[in-house]
């Protein structure tokens, strides 16, 4: 009886696997159908046929950026506005034991004072037994704001700033990211996760850590090669130009808020959930935004803090967090620091890896996830465990390609390393390390994307004959020359993203659309895209961006706009023009499916056409209206997500200054379907530079018994200018291979590989590895210094 | 570097600065250059409180209210409207907020409004039809675009003094504007294009 009732038990089970596998193959098939079905009726059109998309054009806001007429938050300026400045915080750790407004409050000018952070801890006397949460008074990082003070003038508000007296208690404070004995001796680490994989499986009778622990033991033994190294970046901050802020008033009892935002669809339920509204009586609108990176997707208390003031006062208020706040509170990336050991087998194919990594995002305890380590690389056998360090610094924000970047110049530095030991050439290395389509070694993209790319890259960079093995270049004078390559992938799907069209009966075409331009050219983007379907010029597109009252459209992060954008422009405009098209047909006596829209007319068979204009008179007295909707993950011919990209660097490295100037730069990169390839290289050129910057310039410097930020004004945070960048060639790898799959999303992956790249460039120059980025002088220096010593 | 572009029309003493500003935390910059008017001057003239100045902006003769500590920065964008001049540093370090004083390059940001009196200001906006703007729209030398009228002014003032500028010094001397988005590439690029006469030049 038992047995029978588990065959029948296994019979049903068997049963409905089956069901399930067919409903699978059901549901593959009528999905293939359904792509099939959208490619021939939104697809873009091939490479030679393209009339817009892939073509070289002028971005549409470039005159206005160029002569000074785009109007950004900041230069909103509404009539008897007042300004709000923040008092900062000067300690890194303390409580508020009290906070006095009297005397500023009485200064000429000053309008209104809002205190954001009362003296410790604010007991609700109706209820004395609830501590309000920690965050509310205790101050963790230096910077943070405490009062708000709003004024008729900049300089009003900063006099009423400083005439706050504010008494301290400061608490003990922990900068040292890069030091994991201190951190752990401070007690500020938390684990930040860990993976162990083999290739051998353990036994069930098996301990899986010791028989994960022998098994790497066992490779590390029997490995040809093995290396063992230290690398680090420092942590950098977004240092957007335009700060962070907003110009806000209320309008009927509605709050109208000019943000500074990379989310303009989706920051007004931050407002809204700020003051306790709804979303309908917010509007967000940005036009143009100096810069985020990544780091302004929400209001931030300080634009609530200016809606409040400006309801209290009845005035509009412009809130810009100053110079020195911005590098403090506007976003930081977390630091990261690793040991590795690592094998590789005769050929230097890593067949092992272990590592420790460790650093900082600020407070919130965060660093680099160790689902990136090590980058790209991926060797059947290896072990990775982080460790989060809460430091005395502003939570990180997502700064272009979260963690990648970091996990790049921590990891690909020790397969250079491998190619350094061996007295192989570094490209020799990496190929190798790439395995094949068919048996990878690597995650992203395929193989054969980054070989291709490596392939070109090497014949723009001269690579072969550049290429001396590490340490053995000619010098000129102190100055010895190098070469470096790191690989990276992203994803870069598509957002969400709605739209609603507009096809006027004079022949005016408009869209409305939540999305924004952060400069990487999506204006520009939509009006080729409906340029394209339409056979107009992108002139003729009016593109309607940069309200959260348009159809909503996702925030601009992990490079996710312009697949999203290309999705609702090129679907409504096709579902336009096949009614138009209806119209026309009707009108030539020829067949709909015939009719193309191409140089400003509807072409049939025959000779046939009328002109775009005469086309559009067809649709009657009100405009046709075509909506468009795109959700995120929907599979679609028209966009798609993962690339590769590779880079290779050249640098000149001065033995007795410890200066590393750039040479050349080559950076060539995958991204799908390439839509507008002059504001792609734009943001590739500004990849390489922002990659520069971390490299060789840039880090937010804390002094470790304070914990104050020392490099917070432009002059002392350091980037890179005009003069520092040498020649960098950018090249789109565009084969109809990756073509085929669609737009992928740019704004991140090129930025991955200059930390690397640079890093492995120096270490081929000076034969010695200096180990953290930034790679200034006096580390360049100190790594030459230590290599004599132990040499 | 000719001084004389630098000299106010009537001298300052810091001390009388600081008096007719009131206790004001004056930055830095701003103490450093009003000592370096009181070295130059020759004869003293007090101001302090709001007066109302005559400025000649891109060609217009204005009246503006300014104390003796605001900046040219803050007449220009909130008087006047003309905001391509952007506040980044209070330290001239970006050079966002370029303009033009009697032909040379100077950050509005660090600027006294007072000491522009009898002087040509010019801003991004009096270049609105220059082959500069022009020059990088064509070479899509701009991304976010904050720091691009800072860049537009400098490359004008630059090319104006050297007119045939190499790539060479282009690179040399265009390094006193920050780009975040790291746009310089397509800035040397529209400076030469200037340079070769494109984009209108």
């Amino acid at each position: 009886m038992v047995n029978q009732q588990a065959e029948k038990k296994k019979a049903d089970t068997k049963a409905q696997d089956e069901a399930k596998a067919a409903a699978a193959k059901a549901k593959a098939e009528a999905d293939a159908n359904k792509l099939a079905e959208e490619k021939a009726k939104y697809g873009w059109p091939a490479k030679e046929k393209s009339s817009l998309v892939g073509k070289r054009v002028a971005r549409l806001d470039g005159l206005p950026k160029s002569t000074g007429t785009a109007k950004y938050t900041y230069d909103i300026n509404l009539k008897n506005q007042l300004i709000a400045k923040g008092l900062g915080c000067p300690h890194a750790h303390c409580k508020i034991k009290s906070i006095d407004t009297t005397a500023a409050a009485k200064l000429p000018g000053v309008v209104f004072i809002e205190v954001l952070k009362p003296a410790d801890p604010p007991i609700d006397p109706k209820k004395p037994d609830e501590v309000p949460p920690k965050k509310d008074w205790e101050i963790e990082w230096q910077g943070e704001i405490l009062a708000v003070v709003a004024a008729e003038s900049e300089a009003a508000a900063a006099e009423g700033v400083a005439a706050i007296k504010v008494e301290y208690e400061k608490l003990p404070v922990f900068v040292q990211e890069d030091n994991l004995a201190a951190a752990k001796a401070a007690g500020r680490t938390f684990p930040g996760g860990n993976k162990t994989q083999t290739e051998k499986i353990a036994g069930d009778d098996d301990d899986v850590d010791e028989f994960s622990a022998k098994e790497l033991a066992r490779l590390f033994k029997e490995a040809a090669h093995v290396v063992e190294g230290y690398y680090g970046v420092d942590p950098i901050t977004h240092c957007c130009l335009e700060p962070h802020g907003s110009t806000v008033e209320w309008v009927d009892g509605k709050l109208v808020a000019h943000l500074s935002t990379q989310n303009v669809s989706g920051t007004d339920e931050g407002f809204a959930a700020g003051l306790q509204i709804t979303s309908d009586d917010v509007t967000v609108h940005c036009d143009y935004i100096g810069g985020g990176f990544g780091s302004k997707f929400a209001p931030d208390y300080w634009a609530i803090s200016a809606a409040r003031i400006s309801k209290a006062t009845g005035r509009p208020v412009k809130f810009m967090l100053d110079r020195d706040q911005e590098f403090k509170l506007g976003g930081n990336r977390p630091s990261g620091y690793l040991k590795v050991k690592l094998g590789a087998d005769k050929d230097g194919v890593v067949t092992v890896w272990d590592s420790e990594h460790w650093g900082s995002g600020g407070a919130t305890p965060s660093g680099v996830s160790q689902g990136v380590v090590p980058y790209v690389f991926a060797p059947k056998n290896f072990r990775r465990v982080a460790t989060n360090i809460k430091n005395n610094a502003a939570p990180n924000r997502a700064w272009r390609a979260p963690n990648h970047p970091q996990a790049c110049a921590m990891t690909q530095t020790a397969y250079d390393d491998l190619a350094a030991k061996m007295g192989a050439d570094s490209y020799d290395i990496f190929l190798k390390n790439l395995g094949t389509d068919e048996k990878p070694l690597v995650a992203g993209a395929k193989p054969s994307v980054y070989a291709g790319e490596m392939e070109v890259g090497a014949k723009l960079m001269d690579w072969k004959a550049k290429w001396h093995p590490h340490g053995k270049g000619p010098a000129k004078g102190s100055v010895v020359e190098g070469l470096g390559m790191a690989i990276h992938t992203w994803g870069g799907n598509a957002n969400s993203s709605t739209i609603l069209l507009k096809v006027y009966p004079d022949g005016g075409v408009e869209t409305f659309c939540g999305t924004q331009d952060l400069g990487t050219g999506t204006r520009t983007s939509c009006a080729m895209v409906l340029g394209e379907t339409f056979g107009l010029p992108i002139e003729a597109i009016k593109i309607n961006i940069g309200s959260s009252k348009y159809p909503a459209s996702g925030p601009s992060g992990g490079s996710t706009t312009i697949g999203s954008v290309c999705e609702s422009h090129r679907r409504a405009g096709v579902d336009a023009l096949l009614k138009i098209a209806d119209l026309v047909a009707a009108k030539l006596g020829v067949e709909a499916a015939t009719l193309k829209a191409v140089g400003g007319k509807i072409v049939g068979t025959g000779g046939k056409s009328v002109s775009w204009k005469e086309a559009c008179s067809l649709i009657g007295m009100k405009p046709l209206e075509v909506m468009a909707d795109y959700k995120s993950g929907t599979p679609s011919p028209l966009s798609n997500r993962t690339v590769g990209g590779v880079q290779m660097a050249h640098v000149a490295v001065d033995r007795e200054t410890g200066i590393v100037r750039m040479k050349k730069f080559v950076a060539v990169q995958d991204m799908g379907l390439v839509v507008s390839p002059t504001q792609a290289e734009s943001q590739i050129y500004g990849s390489v530079i922002m990659g520069i910057a971390y490299a060789l310039f840039e880090s937010r410097i804390q002094d470790p018994a304070s914990g104050a930020v020392l490099n917070a004004e432009m002059k002392d945070y350091r980037l890179p200018r005009l003069g520092d960048i040498g020649e960098i060639v950018i090249n789109l790898y565009e084969p109809e291979s990756e073509r085929s799959r669609g737009v992928i999303g740019l704004g991140e992956p090129p930025v991955i590989s200059p930390g690397g790249a640079i890093s492995n460039a120096v270490a081929n120059a000076l034969g010695v590895r200096v180990p953290v980025l930034p790679l200034t002088p006096d580390r360049v220096l100190a790594a030459l210094a230590k290599s004599k010593k132990v040499g | 570097m000719d001084r004389t572009h630098h000299r106010p029309p009537s001298g300052f003493s810091r001390r009388d600065f600081l008096r007719g500003s009131g206790a004001v935390a004056a930055a830095g910059a701003i103490v450093s250059q009003t000592q370096a008017i009181a070295q130059e001057a020759k004869g003293t003239r007090i101001l302090s409180g709001e007066q109302t100045l005559a400025l000649s902006v891109n060609g217009k003769d204005v009246k503006v209210k300014a104390e003796p500590r605001t900046t040219l920065l803050e007449v220009l964008r909130y008087q006047l409207d003309l905001t391509g001049a952007k506040p980044v540093s209070g330290d001239a370090s970006s050079g966002a907020s370029t303009v033009m004083i009697d032909g040379k390059p100077v950050s509005a940001s660090v600027e006294l409004a007072v000491r522009c009196v009898g002087k040509k200001i010019e801003t991004v906006e009096s270049l609105a039809k220059d082959a500069v703007p022009a020059a990088f729209v064509a070479c899509d030398a701009q991304q976010c675009g904050f720091c691009t009228p800072g860049f537009v002014v400098a490359t004008r003032a630059f090319l104006n003094k050297n007119p045939k500028a190499t790539e060479e010094e282009v690179r040399k001397g265009l390094n006193g504007n920050i780009c975040r988005c790291g746009t310089y590439a397509n800035v040397i690029h529209a400076a030469l294009m200037v340079v070769k006469g494109g984009a209108n030049g």
